[in-house]
């Protein structure tokens, strides 16, 4: 009995770091797991990786000019990636070329920046913090910013959840009917930047996006609904998070890629035996069909 | 003719300065039922999406009488709704009384009866709560007509509603439309089967980048017509250079 207190609670008992940290995977659950649902959704999975990388160089200036503090780089990331985003956004829409295309370009650029920047300005120390993060480094400042990002996010998608869902679903329909479909989108992509800056400090840049995209294909195996999904997304990732951290504590494992490992099992599992067309699932299903 | 709804004052309307639809002129009269007709690339969907107010004219312009662009009730083409999107059959319906909830008002008993009245009037009762994407695409189309019901709009249209679907359902959902002309509404519809035309569309626009007809279907829909219309679609590239400043 005591033994599963020292593996599952204890450290958190005993730990303020380990407290910390798991209140930052509860933060980084509930901003991240809706995000990445809709991310999902509007077929932007990949995109949402490529504006986690454009964060760096505004990271990096932040570094330049504060230090390691993370509402200086978290402000400088933010201005990158809304940047990024919005220059991304209106190339597509003044050119032939497609959003993807675009996004891919000015990521490059931006990402090549962030690594002249913080490879002339700092350590290979230093880079590893930005691309890594440590989750267990997280101070009062940071744990405030993440819960103020993740205050923010879940209130502005109450705000924007129907045209939301509206404009993913039939994007014709809602301008037809007068939606603003633009601005819903500019929205969107401001919570997807938000959420990015709140997740590098924990997970760095190169794998904040993994909580967010992560939990949100493992629901696609389970249930139907967006709410539903947004929900189930959350729990996956605060699961994840809990989980890492107590495999990152017991096998003396860095606790980023412990996290994100764990939500990969999740996906894994979710795709094997989800009830929403999970590959063993669906195959007893034509099995009894064939009978 | 009667009163117009919709007038058309000498549309251009261009994508990337080619005209898709070229200096159109005409109306579509109160309660008329009209079937939009054309090749490929004929500038019928682009009229429509000009109605809507979805496309901006490069120029002249529409005239809506007594009712605002996003006042009509749209089906655009099925290849423009995501259908694995995980959203209920009742979400879906509840979509077309935008106009009255709109992005904040909450959704009560009337507006849920409404939408299970739409569904029962397209055959799908006790669907409600079905998921959109596990439906078959008739069982779709029939979900979006349910949708347009909702709306209640005097002014619908919809863009090829019929492409791909089985017949019953397609006759279904043309009694449907004949139901709304019934009840005083306008019809615009985008379509491909001359035989349906025939039979259930008293007007008809052939458009091949311009009006080619326009008018009683049986006067629009003759063999010189749609020669003309084909001959059009053909010689077009020629005829661009002539019309120049188009949506330079």
């Amino acid at each position: 009995m005591s033994s599963f207190y020292d593996l599952l609670i204890g450290p958190f008992a005993d730990f303020a770091f380990m407290k910390r940290g798991l209140v930052a995977c509860l933060a980084l659950a509930l901003g991240s797991g809706p995000v990445g649902v809709f991310l999902v959704l509007r077929r932007m999975s990949l995109i949402g990786d490529t504006m986690a990388h454009s964060v760096l160089p505004g990271a990096a200036v932040g570094f330049m000019l504060a230090g390691l503090s993370l509402p200086a780089m978290g402000l400088g990331g933010f201005i990158a990636g809304i940047t990024v985003a919005l220059i991304s956004g209106l190339v597509s829409r003044y050119t032939t070329q497609k959003e993807d295309a675009s996004f891919a370009a000015f990521f490059m650029i931006s990402l090549a920046l962030g690594v002249l920047l913080v490879s002339t300005h700092g350590s290979t120390v230093d880079l590893m913090h930005v691309l890594f993060g440590t989750i267990l480094a997280v101070d009062d400042a940071a744990l405030l910013l993440m819960a103020s990002v993740a205050s923010v996010s879940l209130l502005l998608f109450a705000v924007i959840y129907r045209p939301l869902v509206a404009e993913c679903f039939d994007p014709m329909f809602l301008r037809s009917v007068g939606g603003r479909g633009g601005v819903v989108h500019t929205l969107f992509l401001v919570l997807v930047v938000l959420n990015m800056v709140s997740g590098f400090q924990a997970l760095g840049t190169l794998m904040a996006v993994g909580l967010m995209m992560l939990p949100a294909v493992a629901a696609r195996f389970w249930v139907r609904q967006v709410w539903s999904l947004a929900g189930l997304s959350i729990c996956i990732a605060f699961a994840s998070g809990y989980a890492g951290l107590v495999l990152s504590y017991r096998f003396n494992l860095p606790s980023g890629p412990a996290i994100v490992l764990t939500a990969g099992g999740f996906y894994v599992a979710s795709l094997l035996l989800g009830g929403n067309g999970g590959l063993l699932t669906g195959r007893a299903r034509r099995r009894h069909l064939a009978r | 003719m009667s009163e117009p709804l919709v007038s058309i004052h000498d549309l251009t309307v261009a994508y990337e300065r080619h005209p898709a639809v070229h200096h159109v002129s005409g109306s579509f009269a109160k309660g008329s039922l009209t079937a939009v007709i054309g090749s490929n690339g004929a500038g019928k969907s682009t009229l429509i999406k000009s109605i809507v107010g979805l496309l901006t004219p490069a120029d002249g312009k529409i005239e809506l009488h007594g009712l605002k662009a996003k006042d009509a009730a749209f089906l655009p083409q099925s290849v423009a709704i995501d259908d694995s999107f995980p959203i209920s059959v009742m979400d879906v319906v509840l979509m077309g009384l935008w106009r009255q909830v709109g992005a904040f008002r909450a959704i009560g008993k009337r507006e849920r009866w409404l939408a299970l009245e739409a569904l029962s009037l397209v055959g799908l009762e006790d669907f409600e709560s079905r998921s959109f994407g596990s439906l078959s695409a008739g069982q779709r189309q029939r979900v979006l007509f349910a949708r347009l019901v909702a709306a209640d709009s005097p002014l619908i249209l919809l863009d090829e509603p019929f492409t791909a679907l089985d017949a019953r359902t397609t006759l279904d959902l043309l009694r449907l439309v004949t139901r709304w002309h019934d009840e005083g509404r306008t019809v615009i519809a985008v379509l491909h089967d001359f035989e349906q035309v025939r039979r259930f569309f008293p007007d008809s626009l052939l458009l091949a980048r311009q009006v080619i007809a326009w008018g009683p279907t049986e006067q629009v829909l003759t063999a010189d017509n749609l020669l003309k219309a084909r001959a059009m679609s053909e010689g077009w590239d020629e005829a661009a250079e002539i019309c120049l400043g188009i949506g330079e």
